[in-house]
């Protein structure tokens, strides 16, 4: 495998490599532990690859070899490809969505013999390529707003081909890109508009008008009060402070259930309902019947269970306690309570088996890794590097955050994959290319690449 | 490179940071915080079940088991499992058709959801089970499932031995919620009164049980298992060659029978009529059977033996004698001049015998059982001038009857006995006037009639008392608990000697003579057995149901009893003609461990004589006969109807005979009539013969 030989390792953040290993290595572990059951062979399963963890196995060896392929690569490869490559990337989006096999509901696979591919999940590294490659040219100034709408642009097409394959939670993770660029000069309030008003639409379906009603007042009047004296200076701020307000409360008290109740297909609100985890009964009985109809056709599919889903996950991590049941002990993902429990619930394993503090050590591994991505990005010499670099720290940051927060009630169901851990063969490979494209061109960090 | 680059890399950490610490905040709050997320996790994955150990055994006095376990299998199916099974075969082996294989999956499913076994066919019959069991590779999702039945392999003594049943609330209620819905019990008999020890010691297994709640396995490898004990054993006094004897002996006679072994106090027999086979009432036909016993007019389920209250007529008269010779009223050569009747009160008691001299002694008054001699006698018990009043004559009377066993529960290890009655001074005090009542106002009392009643049990038990020469042990069946412990008291009444009487060894040699006598020349010639000496008395006692009871007490041989007995026939006659031999030909059988060839023909007469009564008798055939309409009326809607030979029917009523019963002034209510005994009442109960 690789050794510290000159020409390949010279440069290479082994710190990076050990917390890679590492954190596959759980994953490993954890689609053990939800598989294996007591007094079973466990290497049969690998070599016969008739289990989830054997063909897991399998993958990880494939990364390896293709880890190593990439670290051979020169950098100036991926400069020189990263057009290419997300052209081609869109193409096979494009091709998933025209000749692809539904799955689960989403036509974003496409199936060569046994091998199934989602080129959606690898069209995330093409696109943090790119972007990377429009960012760093020598007459982008990211600071007008033509190149922003451009790098808006490149971030977002492959979403919008993913949003078209119905893979929402998937396309959602595009819009990590806007981190980059606000690193690179978008502006901030792009940044926290589009996080307030994303927030502001979950809040107005989970919680009640009143009580959104009393909160936005109550922030209101806080923020009014902690400005009272710029107040004085600018009487505009007045009349923005009191237009955001008037807007937010339109969006979650008028907006939002317009658009959910008059414009939406029961089974369409359903779906939204079930999403942030929330049962919809409608009141009209011809809409209850129309939605029974729908429902039957779909019965077993994801999206009606979320609920369900997240009550069981819950209990699972929350019966973990401090110190966790121990390794192969946890009765809540070892017999198939938690649905979805290796791949986009994989978390509940590991809260269920090592607890609080098992947690708080797994977490620490992410944020280790994630803070590490933010130095190696800062000591690039070339802006390629350090996009890209800004580029995979969001995507890994999105996935972490939205799937853990998933499994402990704290986003909605939107299913995408633990990185290097939940179990799959699309995901795995992305996160590894990703991460170690990073590792290569960090290698050659004293290099300015265009 | 514009300014603000170091700048916002800092806000995009803080954002890392901010984000990361919410997640653990939520961790610390669903893991630390709420620890409803522990017993929600245990209710999902973990199952508590109850292991319920075999029921103990109960073996007769020879050690041969009388009550046992047997395996029957139920037939199981798990539906979501039933994939391309021979539905044809499975349907011809169960005798079914595929609409009811259809009709019982849905129910399964249904009932218990389709991942879940369920029971497709309870107790399948050997013969199917073998035929199953070689096929089963043809049904999968179906399997044989072992279940453990109780069993009578001697199909005798129902009465005794009892059955089990499912708990009611009730029972959870006063078991302080011990007993679980679905939990057997013993309901009646031994299986009630040593339900503690039968039962052995339930185990709890925690089992771990998947999202379909199908079991995975022991829970934490089972540490926090308890392992269940199987009940224990007991062993009984019963001897079942007896006991089948006398229930065949009781077959189609109403009454009870008791014998007892007088040196211990054990059980060797108990029957009571109409009787029934235990195994009906155990496993699949058990409501079915239970319903129709119920409803039988002829009460197969009660007791006769413990509860059947009965006036003792004649077989009193021992006692009688013994409490006069024991005040030193009489001597045994004490005689009374009877003419055929007795004439000192205003009301005459006749006596069946009016030759000279059948009462000229204690021993020939019992053989010939002298009506006038022992009204008599009683007479003087309670006038006796040493307590100065009839009352204070009257309870030392009373004290001795107590004494003897009767109007007292005597404790035998069956539930629901009854004490019977010997009536107390307030009953006469109400009726007669307080003080104006005196010896002649219930002279019958002293040819056990009048007021008294005694149970089958109570006057075997008195026998056993006069055979004994003054003690007895509590009537009892179970000798001993298979490994027994101190902490085992259930058994300790039954092991202490009790002697409340003191009448002297010569006061029962001369009972034990007159009792002698009766078998050898008196009114139970026809029961005596040849080479044993038995003491017997015959008791024929007149009641308000009918024809009289037929009586017998007994105990042999005289000089070493070995048994001791009472059997009451009801409505069937003369205590000699039917009692007496089947008294006889049970303590032959156990004396001498078969029946003489010679007396073959008796017990076959016996055995198949028919004694119900007719009222009983009409009763079935009404039903019958209502059967048979419904019947035809099901088959054909247009077969005409013929009228039912029921024609409601005037009957007396009888308050002393049914307390429970209201009088509503007539006997119209055409119900009434199919559940009452009615037959020739008789009002005048006061008069006596023998």
């Amino acid at each position: 495998m690789r050794t510290r030989n000159d020409s390949m390792s010279k440069g290479i953040d082994w710190l990076m490599i050990w917390l890679y290993a590492a954190l596959v290595t759980i994953g490993l572990l954890m689609i053990f532990a939800n598989e294996y059951k007591e007094g079973e062979s466990y290497l049969q399963p690998i070599i016969n690859q008739s289990k989830d963890y054997g063909k897991q196995a399998l993958w990880i060896g494939i990364c390896a070899v293709l880890a190593t392929f990439i670290l051979l690569t020169d950098s100036k490869f991926f400069t020189a490809t990263a057009n290419l490559m997300y052209g081609l990337g869109i193409l096979l989006c494009i091709l998933a969505l025209v000749i692809g096999t539904e799955v689960k509901g989403s036509k974003s696979w496409i199936v060569l013999g046994g091998l199934r591919l989602q080129p959606s999940e690898l069209c995330k590294v093409f696109t943090c390529l790119a972007l990377a490659k429009y960012i760093s040219r020598q007459d982008t100034d990211f600071t007008k707003m033509k190149a922003q709408l451009i790098g808006g642009a490149i971030a977002l097409a492959p979403a919008f081909i993913t949003i078209a394959q119905n893979e929402t939670g998937l396309a959602l993770v595009y819009f990590s890109f806007f981190l980059v660029m606000y690193r690179e000069g978008l502006p901030p309030f792009i940044l926290i508009a589009g996080a307030s008003v994303a927030v502001l639409l979950i809040l107005s379906l989970i919680l009640s008008v009143q009580t959104l009603m009393i909160t936005f007042a109550v922030i209101a009047l806080l923020v009014l009060w902690l400005m009272r004296r710029q107040l004085k200076r600018n009487r505009m701020l007045v009349w923005i402070v009191v237009g955001v307000w008037g807007l937010s409360s339109f969006i979650s008290a008028v907006a939002v259930p317009y658009g959910i109740n008059t414009l939406m297909k029961p089974y369409q609100r359903d779906r939204i309902y079930s999403l942030v985890g929330k049962l919809y009964v409608p009141q009209n009985p011809e809409e209850l019947a129309e939605l029974e109809k729908v429902k039957a056709k779909s019965r077993g599919k994801s999206q009606n269970q979320s609920e369900y889903n997240v009550i069981q996950s819950k209990i699972a991590i929350g019966s973990g306690r401090l110190t966790g049941k121990g390794y192969l002990k946890g009765t809540q993902t070892r017999y198939d309570f938690v649905p979805e429990q290796r791949t986009d619930f994989i978390f509940c394993t590991i809260g269920e088996g090592f607890g609080f503090l098992g947690s708080l050590v797994f977490l620490s591994l992410y944020a280790l890794l994630l803070f590490r991505i933010i130095i190696i990005a800062e000591r690039q010499r070339s802006t390629f590097s350090r996009v890209y670099a800004y580029g995979v720290g969001s995507i890994y940051f999105f996935h972490i955050a939205i799937n853990i927060c998933m499994t402990i009630g704290l986003a909605p169901v939107i299913g995408i994959p633990l990185p290097l851990i939940s179990y799959g063969g699309s995901s795995l490979l992305t996160f590894t290319m990703l991460l170690f494209i990073l590792i290569r061109l960090d290698a050659d960090r004293q290099m300015v690449l265009r | 490179m514009p300014v603000f680059n170091q700048s916002r890399s800092r806000v995009i950490q803080l954002i890392f940071i901010i984000v990361f610490l919410v997640i653990v905040g939520q961790l610390f709050n669903l893991q630390i915080l709420s620890s409803k997320y522990t017993e929600l996790a245990l209710d999902n994955a973990v199952a508590k079940k109850i292991v319920y150990p075999s029921r103990g055994i109960i073996y007769d006095r020879k050690h041969r088991a009388i009550l046992d376990n047997i395996s029957k299998f139920d037939f199981i199916v798990t539906p979501n499992q039933v994939k391309g099974i021979d539905t044809f075969s499975l349907c011809t082996i169960l005798g079914i058709d595929t609409t009811e294989f259809r009709k019982r999956i849905v129910n399964c499913i249904t009932k218990n959801g389709r991942y879940r076994p369920s029971v497709f066919e309870p107790l399948v019959s050997p013969q199917v089970q073998a035929q199953l069991d070689e096929n089963m590779y043809k049904f999968p999702g179906f399997y044989l499932s072992e279940r453990p039945i109780r069993s009578y392999p001697y199909k005798v003594a129902a009465h005794v031995l009892g059955y089990v049943g499912e708990v009611d609330t009730t029972i959870i209620r006063k078991s302080g919620n011990f007993y679980q819905m679905g939990d057997y019990v013993g309901r009646t008999g031994l299986e009630a009164s040593y339900e503690k020890v039968l039962m052995g010691q339930r185990g709890v297994k925690f089992l771990i049980k998947d999202n379909k709640n199908r079991i995975q396995g022991p829970y934490e490898g089972g540490v926090l298992d308890t392992a269940s004990l199987a009940g224990r054993n007991l062993y009984s006094s019963l001897d079942i060659e007896l006991q089948q004897l006398a229930e065949q002996l009781m077959n189609s006679k109403i009454g009870g029978l008791v014998a007892i072994n007088p040196k211990t106090g054990g059980i060797l027999a108990m029957a009571s009529g109409p009787s029934f086979d235990p195994n009906d009432l155990a496993g699949a036909m058990f409501r079915k059977n239970y319903g129709r016993m119920v409803m039988d007019t002829a009460r197969p389920l009660y007791n006769r033996a413990i509860k059947g209250q009965y006036p003792p007529g004649s077989t009193f008269k021992p006692i009688g004698g013994l409490i006069a010779l024991d005040e030193g009223l009489i001597t045994p050569a004490y005689g009374y001049p009877c003419g055929g009747a007795y004439y000192a009160c205003s009301r005459a008691v006749k006596c069946t015998h009016a030759g000279h001299g059948h009462a000229a002694t204690l021993r020939a008054a019992i053989a010939n059982s002298c009506n006038s001699y022992f009204v008599n006698v009683f007479r003087m018990a309670i006038d006796n001038p040493k307590y100065q009043s009839p009352h204070k004559g009257y309870l030392k009377w009373k004290e001795y009857m107590n004494a003897f066993g009767l109007g007292v529960r005597l404790g035998v290890d069956l539930p629901s006995e009854d004490r019977a009655s010997v009536p107390d001074t307030s009953g006469y005090n109400r009726d007669y006037g307080n003080p104006n009542w005196n010896s002649c106002f219930m002279q019958t009392l002293g040819i056990g009639q009048d007021r008294m009643t005694a149970t089958p049990i109570q006057m075997a038990n008195a026998m056993c008392i006069i055979a004994n020469k003054g003690y007895y042990y509590t009537p009892h069946f179970v000798d001993s608990i298979q490994g027994e412990s101190a902490e085992d008291t259930v058994l300790a009444k039954y092991r202490i000697k009790h002697s409340p009487l003191h009448i002297s060894d010569d006061s029962y040699e001369a009972i034990h003579a007159g009792m002698n006598d009766v078998t050898v020349y008196g009114t139970a010639v026809s029961a005596k057995i040849d080479g044993i000496d038995l003491c017997a008395k015959t008791g024929t006692a007149q009641n308000p149901h009918g024809k009289n009871h037929s009586i017998f007490v007994a105990f042999a041989p005289r000089q070493d009893p070995k048994i001791a007995m009472a059997v009451v026939v009801e409505n069937s006659g003369y205590g000699g003609t039917w009692a007496g031999p089947i008294t006889s030909l049970m303590i032959e059988k156990y004396l001498n461990d078969t029946i003489a060839e010679k007396r073959k023909p008796l017990l076959k007469r016996i055995s198949e004589a028919d004694l119900i009564p007719s009222a009983i008798k009409h009763w079935y055939y009404v039903k019958d006969s209502l059967r048979r309409v419904r019947l035809a009326k099901e088959v054909n809607e247009n077969t005409p109807i013929e009228a039912s030979p029921v024609v409601p029917r005037k009957t007396t009523f009888d308050p002393d005979a049914e307390p429970n019963r209201r009088d509503t002034g007539s006997g119209e209510d055409p119900r009434k009539f199919y559940m009452n005994l009615p037959g020739e009442i008789r009002v005048k109960k006061d008069t006596a013969k023998l």
